[in-house]
């Protein structure tokens, strides 16, 4: 299946990331060819096969609940790009979030 | 066989400032040399920014050196073991770091303009054992971009060039790492192997690389890539002395719950027992044929019978679903990608761009990560969103994954009849820088024999093999292992080693061309 | 921001007429743990802006969470408290989504496989029973605080820009969301509330969050749709933020009840969007359209591992469930033998583990309930402070039953008493003696009084030996007051009968 550039623009905007006209004009070609060459995936994955999402059949690994230090506030902001009032200084946000 | 004709000629050569003894001696000789008084950490970590001054211009394989701080680092050794204390294997021995681990107070760039300049303000596991161990940290290697691509080539800052032949790709993306131990740079380094990035340039630089088993090593203050593939381990120029620096930073983590609450495989002892005696090895049919350069396949079948030389049962195994394996790694590589790499989004730490009060927090990250992101992350980046998204998800995700599980049937299956798995560590050897950079499948390509072991998690390495006749260039031999057999791995690696090298008369990079006054000018 | 809405509201008894309200509740608790869902920062809320981070909550490059295993124990309490299933074998997933108060840019959550799930809460509203089932309570972790500057009231809207606090990043929540609610009708809103209220009572007594909704450790997303009366088709819904009351949970859903029924009736179409609830002026303002689209890509979460719970595991955490509110509340009605409407005024001042504790050491249950509903409820009222934190404690309100009861004091110097022991003065026993607060029991001293009494009132005394004993009050009236109150009335009155008869 072909992916469009608008397709690619909605992806891009997804991940937030701004792509020029060029990029989107490279980018969809490239996709489409690497989507075409992994689509065979689908062909072997039958419903009798389960998924495995890690690696190793680990479970159960747990955290003790027990407060560990933190960082001093002084650090933790040392590589903002702006900070104020010891808190990180963001531009102006639009959107109301998800949660 | 065309091998190196007096490797330790040629070896001289090839270092051209004083202490040529200590840059290529192996780090288990440094140890039994600083043991024994001959020489002091300090001298070797000189040894090894002296040359890195020299011909890192050439190979460009560090990002960062700090100097001061190794030479700190090498001073504490030195008087720590004359005051007689009892010190780790490696105490002493300089290490190069790929710059995906964290290091307080170093800069951490995963080589790219997103994180140019990033202090990390803590250390990464491995780092720290390393550290622990009384390590010597040299500096920073180069890698492709967050780890991305098998060249080393995407790095924002340049890419990292093959000893071997300058105008060539050192494999990748760890490409930084095993260009400065062939370089002589450092005896010892860390990489990191998300689907090669250890093996592929081990076997492109004539050296030797590890993967642990998934959960063997820590993954904590590691710059993710994808995390359900991505494992640290060792890089080295022998194997013993990758085995030392497998022992040294292997083992649980409780900051990673994903390693594995079980003792480190005995992968030292493992060196020494050099005979196969009783061991059956499968050749995987399908990774081989067409698509393999005929060096590759030349070198692989002399590195088989070498195998057989040392008392191993050689057998031949199918792995039906290995070639289903690229296909589910670029899309459950990217997927975990388009994720791990959404927080650098300017708001804490990193590239920000157009912060003028009029652009949005939405608008701020997407310009940002719009710039700070080369075009294969920017790929990966959305094909993985693709995969993902709704109504994708089953097709693409959902199928990679259960390609996965049958990855591991296969590797399972392959257990019962044989210890270890061989193949060629890539299809072809290094190819030249730019070659392949429009073609990302052609990229891709590369990773074709590396694959399946991430996708299972299982034990796997890369060790030379040899030259390729048609272009003199370095050919791995890989040796995949069970899940915790990751002694074994090192078991078939060091009887290679020794059968492989008692034919060429000395180890391979003996007969790497010399870098230096000579070359400097031409190159970079 | 103004205090007032241009919204049209209908009439809430006309809404009834013409709709059924369908309720969906979505509830986050944060739980009380030590540290952190995923490392180990203090989850204490009160701490200076970025103290409490670490490179994990921070989401650094290269930290990877550790998951805490006293959450997922909490999770599982809670699950089974809620009458739900546990999953044997679930994951977390991480939900993406761009949010500078998101370290990761996506959360740790749970998709598609809960922790708990399949649950139901029974409720009573005015003497009604309604169950709400749960569809699914899962994990999941906070995000930091923004500060938004230079707009007006810290609003989003306007800002010029916003400052991040991330010490609640990373704070462990339980998501607790119901199934659709039907055929509440007019009382949707207010079994919505009793929802909130049993939920805060059940998280305080499994001990696992401070269950406190105005400091937001229970927040409500209120979603509520209007379907019209005899239609199977659900109406779009709009979902309510911002609800950190039981008073609001209710406010908040009469009036969305009221404005959809509003734009339904002017035939217009619900917009499926977020609200924000105005605690100050009782009213929601529109926020984000929501569409049904939002593409989280979710995927499980490869840093952690899956978490399986076997059954006898299980079995051993419902062996720690402490008895419930609901169950409680019936037994001890039942011991008590309280009514319903009795009851309800425990319940309603928030006495009910203040009386079991007061009749558990040693006070009838009557009296009890007399003591903390009335005297000391109405100087709680006064003080402005609950009625836990008055300045007496249940064995004290036993102790001073017990000198009633004894007659060493009357109603009326038990009330000093009161006034003594919330001074601080100390335990009853020791205001009464310090006070010299003892009934005075000696028939010596009463009779001297009492034969003043008749001196001084000849008239009365006259009356009552001619049989009018009614008139006995007024002498007991003068001996009570020669007395300072420290009499018993009743052994008084016996005394005046016998010296007139």
């Amino acid at each position: 299946m072909a992916l469009t550039p608008d397709e690619v623009v909605r992806l891009a905007g997804l991940a937030r990331i701004e792509l020029t006209a060029e990029e989107t004009a490279m980018l969809a070609p490239q996709l489409d060819v690497i989507l075409d060459a992994v689509a065979t995936v689908s062909e072997v994955a039958t419903d009798d096969v389960p998924p495995t999402s890690h690696a190793l059949p680990l479970v159960n690994a747990f955290r003790a609940d027990r407060v560990r230090p933190s960082m001093p506030a002084a650090e933790a902001l040392a590589m903002a790009p702006r900070a104020e009032q010891s808190r990180f200084r963001v531009p102006r946000i639009l959107d109301e979030g998800a949660q | 066989m065309s091998e190196p004709q007096s490797p330790r000629t040629s070896m001289t050569d090839a270092v051209t400032t004083g202490g040529a003894e200590i840059l290529t001696s192996s780090a288990t000789d440094l140890v039994a040399a600083m043991e024994a008084g001959q020489v002091s950490s300090v001298e070797i970590t000189q040894a090894c920014l002296d040359r890195i001054e020299a011909v890192d211009r050439q190979v460009h394989a560090f990002l960062t050196v700090d100097a001061e701080r190794a030479l700190r680092q090498a001073r504490e050794v030195d008087s720590r073991r004359a005051a007689g204390q009892r010190l780790g294997p490696l105490a002493g021995v300089p290490l190069a770091v790929k710059d995906l681990f964290c290091y307080q107070g170093m800069v951490t760039t995963a080589a790219s303009r997103m994180l140019a300049g990033w202090v990390s303000p803590y250390t990464s596991t491995v780092v720290q054992r390393c550290v622990d161990a009384g390590m010597v940290i040299l500096g920073k290697t180069n890698l492709d971009e967050f780890a991305m691509g098998s060249s080393t080539e995407t790095s924002a800052f340049g890419p990292t060039h093959n000893p071997w032949d300058l105008e060539r790709i050192p494999g990748g993306s760890g490409g930084g790492s095993a260009a400065a131990l062939a370089a002589f740079q450092a005896p010892l380094a860390l990489g990191t192997d998300t689907g090669g990035s250890i093996r592929l340039p081990a076997a492109l630089t004539g050296t030797v690389g590890v993967k642990p088993t998934y959960g063997g090593t820590s993954r904590y203050g590691v710059i993710a890539m994808a995390s359900s593939l991505d494992q640290p381990g060792p890089c080295a120029r022998t194997v013993a002395d990758a085995a030392l620096l497998h022992q040294v930073i292997a083992g649980y983590d409780p900051m990673d719950q994903t390693s594995i609450p079980r003792d480190v495989p005995p992968v030292v002892e493992a060196c020494r027992q050099i005979d196969l005696a009783g061991m059956r090895l499968g050749v995987v049919t399908g990774l081989s044929g067409q698509g393999y350069a005929p060096g590759v396949t030349q070198r692989f079948e002399e590195a088989v019978a070498a195998l057989r030389g040392a008392g191993a049962e050689v057998i031949e195994v199918s792995c039906p679903h290995f070639e289903h394996a690229l296909g589910a790694y670029y899309l459950i590589q990217p997927a975990e990608v388009s994720s791990n790499l959404a927080r650098y989004d300017a708001m804490r730490y990193g590239l920000r761009l157009d912060d003028d009060g009029e652009h949005s927090a939405e608008q701020v990250m997407a310009a940002s990560r719009g710039a700070g992101f080369g075009a294969e992350a920017k790929r990966r980046i959305i094909l993985g969103t693709y995969a993902l998204s709704s109504g994708y998800y089953d097709a693409y995700y959902g199928s990679a994954q259960k390609v996965r599980t049958l990855i591991s049937r296969d590797f399972e299956a392959a257990w019962a009849t044989c210890d270890a798995l061989i193949s060629p560590t890539t299809p072809t050897t290094a190819f030249r820088i730019g070659e392949r950079t429009d073609d990302p499948l052609a990229m891709y390509q590369a990773d074709l024999c590396t694959i399946p072991a991430n996708l299972a998690g299982i034990a796997t390495g890369s060790f030379p093999a040899g030259l390729a006749p048609e272009d003199g260039l370095p050919v791995g031999l890989q040796v995949m292992a069970p899940v915790l057999c990751d002694d074994r791995v090192y078991r078939v690696g060091a009887a290679l080693e020794a059968q492989l090298e008692a034919a060429w008369g000395g180890p391979l990079l003996a007969s790497i061309p010399p870098l230096g006054a000579a070359a400097k000018e031409d190159v970079r | 921001m103004s205090s007032w809405t241009t919204d049209d509201l209908m009439d809430y008894d006309e809404v009834m007429e013409r709709f059924d309200p369908v309720l969906g509740l979505e509830v986050h608790v944060e739980l009380s743990t030590a540290s952190k869902m995923f490392c180990g920062c203090s989850t204490d809320s009160d701490a200076d802006p970025n103290t409490h981070v670490c490179p994990v909550c921070l989401g650094l490059p290269g930290s990877l969470p550790a998951i805490n295993g006293h959450a997922v124990e909490s999770a599982i309490r809670i699950g089974l408290a809620l009458n739900c299933q546990i999953a044997p074998w679930c994951r977390m997933a991480r939900k993406n989504y761009f949010y500078p108060d998101m370290t990761k840019d996506y959360q740790i959550s749970q998709y598609d496989e809960p922790i708990c799930h399949d649950g139901h809460l029974d409720l009573e509203v005015d003497g009604q029973s309604y169950r709400v089932e749960i569809e699914r309570a899962h994990m999941e972790e906070d995000a930091g605080k923004s500060l938004h500057v230079g707009g007006s009231d810290g609003r989003i809207q306007g800002a010029a820009f916003s400052l991040m606090d991330y010490n609640r990043a990373g704070v462990p929540l339980i998501e607790i969301v119901t199934k659709p609610v039907r055929g509440l009708g007019a009382k949707a809103p207010a079994v919505a509330r009793a929802y909130m209220a049993q939920l805060r009572d059940i998280m305080i007594a499994l001990g696992v969050s401070h269950a406190r909704m105005e400091k937001g450790n229970l927040r409500c997303d209120a979603n509520v749709s209007l379907m019209p009366k005899g239609s199977d088709e659900l109406g779009t819904r709009t979902e309510t933020k911002n609800v950190n009351s039981l008073r609001s949970v209710e406010g908040a859903l009469s009036y969305e009840i009221r404005r959809q029924g509003a734009v339904l009736a002017s035939g217009g179409r619900v917009r499926q969007e977020t609200r924000m609830w105005q605690e100050s002026g009782e009213y929601t303002i529109a926020g984000r359209e929501k569409s049904d689209a939002e593409d989280y890509r979710y995927f499980p979460e490869p840093d952690l591992v899956p978490i399986e719970c076997s059954a006898s595991r299980v079995e051993e955490l419902r062996a720690t469930l402490p008895e419930l509110p609901a169950a409680k509340r019936a037994r001890l009605a039942a011991e008590w033998s309280f009514d319903e409407t009795e009851m309800a005024a425990v319940l309603n001042a928030g006495a009910l583990d203040l009386l079991d504790a007061t009749v558990t050491a040693g006070a009838a249950p009557e009296a009890a309930r007399k003591w903390w509903l009335s005297e000391l409820s109405r100087r709680a009222n006064e003080a402005g402070c609950e009625l836990s934190e008055v300045g007496m404690t249940p064995v004290q309100v036993a102790e001073l039953q017990a000198l009633v009861d004894d007659g060493s004091l009357t109603d009326k110097l038990a009330r000093q008493v009161i006034d003594g022991v919330i001074a601080g003065e100390g335990d009853p026993q020791q205001v009464v003696a310090s006070r010299g607060l003892a009934v005075v029991s000696d028939d010596g001293a009463l009779g001297a009084a009492v034969d003043e009494a008749i001196a001084a009132n000849p008239g009365v005394a006259e009356k009552i030996r001619g049989g009018r004993v009614q008139a006995a009050g007024a002498l007991i009236g003068q001996v009570m007051k020669a007395m300072h109150g420290q009499a018993d009335a009743k052994r008084v009155r016996q005394i005046i009968l016998e010296k007139l008869s």
